[in-house]
């Protein structure tokens, strides 16, 4: 029988190829949920870890990784994905594992230094090359000569950043004359070339399809593109006020217990803290709370004044509320 | 007896040469263009550059996840389609239109709302997920999970092939058959078989290339774990979003291979099927 031949043929090479991937058998596995831009950071930082925790326990322990937008990736594990630990770029993403499955305890921010968040970001400018435009603040992208591209507000949480970032430079700036900085933000929306709906849309509507003069992105991601396309000499501009991106950590309780994974996930995520991990994440651009590896990388983080949601909007629920919801101040600053 | 009446549209040569070089000219810029571009961006580091993307773990895992969702796919889809195609062309029952419309369902529904509709239903907070969870079963954000979106997208193909093909053929045969004596498994192997066998191979073609390719309802299900449940295309979109182009270009160029040799195939078998109608006909003759 030919068929059979070639079914036997066929699970033969899919042995091997199951086989191979897999050719090392770890005492331990753990599952991280992450959000989509992480990929070379974790894979970097699990080998980290493995080494630390086979030092101190004797164990191998393989960490696999899941990659996504992190509300989607929430979203999978409130329906079952079996995550330990979740790496997120959003607060909101954290808190809606308990409001909505319970699955970590409601004071989860508390459990780990800095508000559960071992890294940081901010939100950065990417200009062309040798800034024509001038660009170093954000009253300058209000300007009529400038257009900016950043992702929408709406469905990207990179591009609600952006928009507390310029919005919390508007209250500043105004002395918190609310009238005075909708119509600065509002300046600033109508100045955007482009609304691409993630930030991958946005890098290749500024690098690729050459639209706009600033792409507002994470500063981490910021200095990803200028790797990315070297010929393109674009240039980082920091701007002297910008928001405080977080990225919180959180083990999901409930699935690490199942998992029998507690101690592990644990151990996961206070390693992040060390002074290790610490460089290890600022040689991949994020900001970090560590004296010491701030002061060797002093150079590559300009001093920039960082806002944070409590001070812009209160909370992330009222920041949603106020100006994210539908026909909320977001809506209303975008008609035109 | 010709009239100038019957000049039809693309008997003038300016008519018949602007319509096949725009046709040529649409073929070229929406599907061989592209098609090429795809091979061209995944050996945009030479050879060595593709060989390392290919050999890459994860690559490799994504590669035999892949073939063996399709290898368990295409067996539980034929089994299915066949036995369904006999039970609407060789009996009569109420209900029987019905089950026809019903088996397109999975044409008609867009892969996405597939795939939700199983985490829904085998989600941990689903009807059958909880239940599930309980036993320490998982299905979702696993490859049975996966398998089973893939069965339910690619299940029409093989019943859609052998419906008509059945009806035109006839009972005829099988019932001279049961008349000689034959048992229902020599009924099967020796008359129904191979009187339906082009349109078979044909069938299992499409849900091979459906399988290996499907997007939107696995994506869903997969959980997109590295190593453990992202599938050849999820595999390419991770990484593009990761900026590794030659990368995601590499893993699309085999899919661009599978699909090919998915064509050859095809076009092999609807010759031979031509064929085969052509002998049957001067049979009939």
């Amino acid at each position: 029988m030919k068929l059979v031949k070639h079914a036997k043929s066929v699970a033969l090479a899919l042995a091997i190829g199951l086989s191979s991937s897999h050719s090392f058998a770890a005492d331990q596995t753990l599952l991280n949920s992450s959000y989509d831009i992480a990929r070379e950071l974790f894979a970097s930082y699990n080998e980290h870890f493995a080494s630390v925790w086979k030092e101190k326990t004797g164990k191998t322990v393989e960490v696999r990784q899941s990659h996504g937008g992190s509300s989607r990736q929430a979203q999978a594990i409130i329906e079952g994905l079996r995550a330990d630990v979740v790496t997120y770029n959003q607060v909101t993403d954290v808190d809606i594992l308990h409001t909505r499955g319970k699955l970590i305890p409601a004071d989860w921010r508390d459990q780990l230094p800095n508000a559960s968040s071992p890294y940081y970001s901010t939100m950065a400018y990417l200009v062309r090359k040798g800034n024509p435009k001038g660009v170093s603040n954000w009253d300058d992208l209000a300007r009529d000569d400038v257009s900016s591209v950043f992702p929408n507000p709406k469905t990207s949480g990179n591009g609600r950043y952006t928009y507390l970032a310029a919005y919390g430079y508007a209250q500043k700036a105004f002395e918190g004359d609310e009238a005075k900085a909708d119509e600065f933000v509002k300046t600033f929306l109508s100045r955007v070339a482009v609304f691409d709906t993630g930030g991958r849309g946005a890098t290749t509507t500024f690098v690729e399809r050459g639209i706009g003069d600033v792409l507002i992105t994470f500063e981490s991601e910021v200095n990803n593109i200028i790797a990315e396309f070297p010929d393109h000499g674009f240039e980082v501009v920091v701007p002297k006020v910008s928001f405080l991106a977080e990225f919180p950590v959180a083990v999901v309780e409930r699935h690490a217990t199942r998992n029998g994974n507690l101690e592990l996930a644990k151990a996961y995520l206070d390693e992040l803290y060390s002074e290790d991990a610490q460089r290890l994440l600022a040689g991949f651009n994020y900001r970090v709370h560590n004296e010491v590896v701030q002061a060797e990388f002093a150079d590559q983080f300009p001093a920039v004044e960082l806002l944070t949601i409590e001070e812009i909007a209160g909370s992330w629920d009222d920041a949603m509320s106020i100006h994210f919801a539908n026909g909320a101040k977001l809506d209303q600053l975008q008609r035109r | 007896m010709q009239t100038r009446a019957s000049l039809r549209v693309g008997d003038q040569p300016w008519v018949k040469w602007s319509l096949i070089s725009l046709a040529l000219f649409i073929v070229g810029t929406l599907l061989i263009v592209p098609l090429v571009a795809i091979f061209v961006q995944a050996f945009g580091d030479g050879v060595q550059g593709f060989l390392a993307n290919i050999t890459d773990t994860y690559t490799l895992h994504a590669i035999s996840l892949t073939l063996l969702v399709a290898a368990l796919t295409i067996p539980l889809n034929l089994v299915f389609g066949v036995f369904l195609a006999w039970l609407v062309t060789r009996f009569e029952f109420p209900g029987r239109k019905l089950l026809i419309t019903l088996i397109d369902i999975p044409f008609a529904v867009s892969p996405v709302v597939a795939g939700l509709l199983y985490l829904l239903l085998y989600g941990s907070n689903g009807w059958l997920g909880s239940w599930l969870m309980d036993h320490d079963v998982q299905l979702m954000f696993s490859w049975p999970g996966i398998l089973m979106v893939t069965v339910f997208v690619t299940c029409p193909f093989v019943a859609r092939e052998l419906i008509p093909l059945m009806q035109q053929q006839g009972k005829e045969e099988e019932e001279a058959g049961v008349t000689l004596g034959a048992s229902g498994w020599q009924l099967f192997r020796r008359v129904t078989l191979p009187n339906i066998q082009w349109a078979l191979i044909y069938g299992v073609v499409l849900t091979n290339a459906r399988a290996m390719g499907e997007f939107g309802a696995v994506s869903v299900v997969s959980g997109n774990i590295r190593g453990e449940t992202n599938t050849l295309p999820l595999h390419v979109e991770l990484l593009y979003q990761d900026y590794n182009a030659v990368g995601a270009f590499t893993s699309a160029s085999l899919l661009a291979g599978i699909a090919l040799i998915t064509l050859f195939v095809k076009s092999f078998v609807e010759w031979r099927q031509a064929r085969q109608r052509r002998v049957l006909d001067e049979v009939s003759e």
